[in-house]
């Protein structure tokens, strides 16, 4: 039987330590992409997200379940990765700033020309939300892989929903910039010319 | 905003299916009549399905079993609203008040309030002048009520500098 994420914490709340894992196992893709939007690196996001978990074990009694539990744990890594990030004195990068992923883009690009053919359609629009700023690449995440409504978005990122929407149209409008300069052939395909 | 921002917003709602009824009715028409609104709406719509269909990043087979074995040696902490006393909070907050009124009121009290009364701006000026070089300052500022009051005020300023550092900061983050 399924049980609902109210019913696991419910159950880890008793004393069921071990329920705890059906969590995990339900939200670790989920955390482990929205950390890797921020650190661009398999290993840190791995241990970020690890550290994750375990914040959101010790404080879920502070979960109230007025929101989807989606929503608090995005708050948990939201904080967790800018303190990461502040940790390894990246915070002088803006979260806008795309330098760091333009520069990354630049450095593979060669490597990609020829790699590109393999990819099927859903890696290449994986690559290109990975090429987007961090704040970019949350939205979208959040809105079609976590299917928070934009009120949700609003309220872990400290956003108007109006905002968010305003944000959510530019980071697709960059996204398929992306995906047109660095995969025109593969988006030829995508429009079906 | 120019014609075709406007356009690719408005199909952006209308896929993400939150325009208005009449909305909704009105794009469906657009796409149905005009080439450019439903090449448009094609092309943002394979975007949108792509997006979709795109899959999260997994993290490496032991992560569950990684997480299990780190949990192991915490237990959940109490809900912090069990710990926290709101009146502890109420308190501290009354405490300033009271302070920043009283000291307000011990100001206002000390003021001579009768004045001089029918003088012109010129002398009223003339005799703040001379009530200044009057004063002393050094007698003034040492005393012990002035030490607390300047202390306060600093513990105020410094809290507010924080608040709005804190502030500055998330809007920063947000931007």
């Amino acid at each position: 039987m399924v049980l609902t994420d109210i019913e696991i914490i419910s159950k880890v709340l008793a004393g069921e330590q071990a329920v705890f894992a059906q969590l995990v196992e339900r939200y670790r893709d989920y955390v482990f992409t929205l950390v890797l939007r921020f650190t661009d690196n398999r290993e840190d996001a791995e241990e970020i997200s690890q550290d994750i978990f375990v914040k959101a074990y010790r404080s879920l009694a502070d979960f109230r379940g007025e929101s989807k539990f989606s929503t608090w744990l995005y708050t948990i890594v939201r904080t967790s990765c800018l303190t990461f990030l502040r940790k390894k004195k990246l915070d002088t990068l803006s979260l806008d700033n795309e330098r760091v992923f333009i520069q990354a883009e630049n450095q593979d690009s060669g490597f990609r020309a020829n790699q590109v053919e393999l990819k099927s359609r859903y890696a290449m629009v994986n690559e290109a939300i990975r090429l987007l700023s961090p704040d970019d690449a949350q939205v979208i995440t959040l809105f079609y892989k976590a299917e928070q409504s934009l009120e949700e978005i609003g309220r872990v990122m400290g956003l108007d929903p109006n905002t968010v929407k305003v944000k959510l149209h530019r980071a697709r409008q960059r996204l398929k910039t992306k995906m047109e300069k660095n995969f025109s052939h593969e988006v030829r395909e995508l429009q079906g010319d | 905003m120019d014609r075709q921002q406007q356009m690719e917003e408005r199909l952006w709602d209308y896929i993400d299916g939150l325009s208005s009824t009449d909305e909704r009715s009105l794009i469906g028409q657009l796409i149905a009549d005009n080439r450019e609104w439903q090449i448009k709406y094609r092309e943002l719509l394979e975007m949108h399905e792509a997006i979709n269909a795109s899959e999260l990043e997994a993290p490496s087979l032991r992560f569950t079993k990684n997480v299990m074995e780190d949990i192991a040696r915490f237990q959940v902490a109490p809900a912090t609203n069990s710990y926290i006393n709101k009146n502890i909070i109420r308190g501290i907050g009354a405490f300033f008040l009271v302070m920043i009124v009283g000291f307000l009121v011990y100001l206002l009290g000390q003021m001579n309030w009768a004045g001089t009364g029918g003088g012109s701006t010129s002398n009223l000026l003339s005799q703040y002048n001379a009530n200044v070089e009057k004063l002393n300052w050094s007698k003034l500022l040492s005393g012990t009520s002035m030490n607390i009051f300047l202390m306060v005020n600093t513990v105020l300023g410094l809290v507010l500098l924080d608040l709005y550092l804190q502030r500055k900061k998330q809007r920063g983050s947000q931007a």
